[in-house]
């Protein structure tokens, strides 16, 4: 891969019950990953409002991550069914508004997966470093 | 807001486990420039006795009325640091916490980039904090009673911990019959004394006692509420069909304060090692099958009185690739116990046990494990890698993992250790608890060593081996322990529940119902006077799904708001 000097900043919206916990247990483990990741936690991924992920992203958060429990074990039965629905919707208005739907990952991590926790902020920040700097920012700057 | 905020933050150095990678020193100061701090300290373990005294003797001498620890994870502190921040005068829910340990000294190297992300971290709990409002503690009440799944050991010890405190026990048991597994069990260790000289009169006084009612083939369709008031609906399950169970006609409802899962294992079935000849070979039986000859006193195979007897231990146990890579530990002992029990009955017979290790844990289990080899049962390393017929009797090739080769040994009797597994209905009570299992399959307790009785649901507590194999003293135990931690709420009368709740603003809600459609707890429901949504906080869970889809924006929930969430994110890309 080539080097390069730009860090992307990844914040990450976590429910409570799964994914925070899967952070938890990434630490724990020792298990190393890229510093670029922020994490925000909240109870459910089903109570991500579209506009903390847009807020995110315009005030110069280069990827967004939301992580909930996998399908079936929310701890609130159907809150990440709704992240789902609300996620796909959002990145769908992100797309047809010209901008990089693909800087919003939303994914299921649960409080026993560690290494998987640490993989996903691994790849998303590969991922973003190639990408390069959210143009958002400057676009959107009032 | 109506006075400035006073916010007071303490950054943990937690021994050397954040110090070394982050530079407290750095964050402290930091800490110190962001808007609302009066104070910001460094210490030790904050956790510590005098580390919540710097917070309690802040609060009052500096009158704070916020307070931020930057340390571990909020799971394994934030009821610690918000106890002593209500003994400093503040109010517990002005409390937040930056887990800069978990998710930032434990997880990076790079001592500069750490400490960075530590102050970013700081910087977002302190942003949110200024947003915290105050919250009062709530309580409800609790419904007496608890309801015990499983009618083994485990739960009728449990029942009549529970009955003797005075509470009534609602034993569910899916069979015809009390005393589980063990009740198949002829002699235990390390006693050998038999299981007729105390599993009855349990039974019996379960039975009798005034506080105990019993669901003999009966099974739990139904589980709502939460800690304090469950409803437990019980239906008797005659047939295999589950189908039939759902009927609303036959079911009881059982309204209980706390649920104690006491459902067991299931015991490894051989025909999954087609190896070992089990069910081809009557020589071959397993080690429950072995209960009921010694129990009987006749070990004949076919009219013949063994002459070679030998043990297979860990069959259905350490095999990863039949994915019960856990030690099933009572197997050891269990095949010392038979095997110096033939040594009684059959002196003239010789006795061989093949092992990979003997683990001769706990009271009196290494002196056990003597007094079989004492008894004149021979212990060989090797595993079994198959047996087959030679006449009347069954050959064993075992790898010898001592000598590093391959030797026959011929048998009349070839009894197999078979370990436990989860039950086939695991995946049923996970379901019906939102109970979470570990690796093994086996239920999960809620840390593997402060509460090993308690799972991710409050109020639902695990007894005996549906949470992993063990043996009787180590159910009893922690059967004694799942009563006691049920009875709990149960004597407080109250539990606590959480007040981060969903709030409607009555001004901005449109009454459109929204709310009430997206809620799974029915906690919003519509004021038939005021056409406005109305949350029972009771019921609401603090989810947030009402707060996203409310198109007014009416709706927030406390703890949890929009502007707290929005000023984390401003800290933390800033």
């Amino acid at each position: 891969m080539e080097t390069t000097d730009f860090e992307p900043k990844i914040v990450a919206f976590l429910c409570n019950w799964c994914t925070y916990t899967g952070a938890d247990l990434a630490g724990t483990s020792r298990i190393q990953y890229p510093p670029n990741v922020r994490i925000i936690r909240l109870m459910c991924s089903g109570s991500v409002d579209p506009t903390y992920v847009l807020k995110a992203l315009l005030d110069g958060a280069d990827g967004v991550l939301i992580g909930g429990c996998h399908p079936g074990d929310c701890h609130y039965q159907s809150g990440n069914y709704k992240a789902r629905r609300r996620i796909i919707a959002l990145k769908e208005i992100l797309k047809q508004s010209g901008l990089e739907e693909d800087r919003v990952w939303l994914r299921w991590i649960s409080a026993s997966e560690g290494q998987r926790f640490a993989d996903t902020v691994t790849q998303m920040t590969e991922f973003l470093k190639e990408k390069g700097p959210n143009p958002m920012r400057r676009e959107w700057a009032v | 807001m109506t006075s400035r905020p006073r916010i007071g933050v303490y950054i943990c150095h937690c021994g050397t486990n954040i110090a070394a990678t982050v530079d407290v020193e750095a964050v402290t100061e930091f800490a110190q420039t962001l808007p609302g701090v009066v104070v910001a300290r460094q210490y030790t373990y904050m956790c510590s006795e005098p580390g919540q005294a710097l917070i309690k003797e802040d609060g009052r001498k500096l009158g704070l009325d916020r307070v931020v620890v930057a340390s571990c994870s909020p799971r394994m502190h934030e009821p610690t640091f918000r106890a002593a921040s209500q003994e400093g005068g503040v109010n517990p829910y002005r409390f937040e916490m930056a887990n800069i340990r978990e998710q930032c000294s434990w997880v990076h190297q790079d001592r500069g980039e750490a400490t960075e992300k530590a102050k970013a971290l700081v910087a977002a709990a302190v942003a949110k904090a200024i947003r915290l409002e105050p919250l009062e503690e709530r309580e409800v009440g609790v419904t007496p009673g608890v309801v015990v799944i499983g009618g083994g050991v485990a739960g009728l010890v449990a029942a009549l911990d529970v009955a003797n405190a005075g509470f009534p026990a609602y034993i569910v048991e899916k069979s015809d019959h009390l005393g589980g597994r063990v009740a198949e069990l002829n002699r235990t260790f390390p006693e050998l004394e038999p299981v007729s000289e105390w599993l009855p009169a349990l039974i019996e006084r379960v039975q009798a006692h005034p506080n105990i009612t019993l669901f003999l083939k009966a099974q739990v369709v139904g589980v709502e509420g939460y800690v304090g008031s469950f409803e437990v609906a019980v239906t008797g399950s005659r047939g295999t069909g589950e189908q039939g169970s759902r009927e609303q006609g036959g079911a009881h409802v059982l309204s209980v304060g706390a649920i104690i899962v006491a459902t067991g294992y299931n015991v490894f079935d051989p025909h999954a090692k087609p190896e070992f000849g089990y069910g081809r070979y009557p020589q071959v039986i397993t080690t429950l099958e072995m209960e009921r000859r010694l129990a009987e006193g006749d070990l004949a195979v076919d009219g013949r009185v063994p002459q070679e007897v030998v043990f297979i231990k860990c069959v259905g146990s350490r095999d990863v690739r039949l994915g019960h890579s856990y030690c099933s530990r009572v197997c050891c002992q269990v095949s010392g116990k038979q095997a110096q029990l033939v040594r009684q009955l059959l002196p003239e017979s010789r006795v061989t046990v093949f092992y990979i290790d003997v683990r001769a844990f706990g009271k009196r289990g290494e002196e056990f494990y003597d007094e079989a080899r004492r008894a004149g049962v021979r212990y060989r390393r090797g595993n079994v890698s198959e047996i087959y017929r030679r006449g009347d009797r069954v050959v064993l090739r075992v790898e010898d993992t001592l000598l590093r080769k391959t030797v026959e040994q011929e048998a009349d009797l070839v009894v197999l250790a078979v370990g436990m597994e989860p039950r086939e209905d695991v995946d049923d009570v996970a379901a019906l608890l939102k109970l979470p299992r570990s690796a093994d399959g086996f239920f999960l307790e809620a840390h593997p060593k402060l509460r090993p009785v308690d799972t991710a649901v409050d109020g639902v507590f695990l007894a005996g081996c549906c949470q992993g194999p063990k043996d009787i003293p180590d159910t009893v135990a922690q059967a004694k322990a799942a009563a006691a931690s049920a009875l709990i709420p149960l004597l407080r009368g109250t539990v606590p529940i959480i007040s981060e709740t969903a709030v409607v603003d009555s001004d901005l809600c449109a009454g459109c119902g929204m709310c009430v459609e997206v809620c799974p707890f029915d906690a919003p429901a519509l004021d038939p006077l005021w056409g406005v949504s109305r949350v029972n906080a009771v019921l609401c869970k603090g989810c947030g799904a009402c707060a996203v889809t409310c198109p007014s924006k009416a709706i927030r929930v406390q703890h949890f708001t929009p502007d707290q969430i929005l000023a984390q994110v401003d800290a933390l890309v800033e």
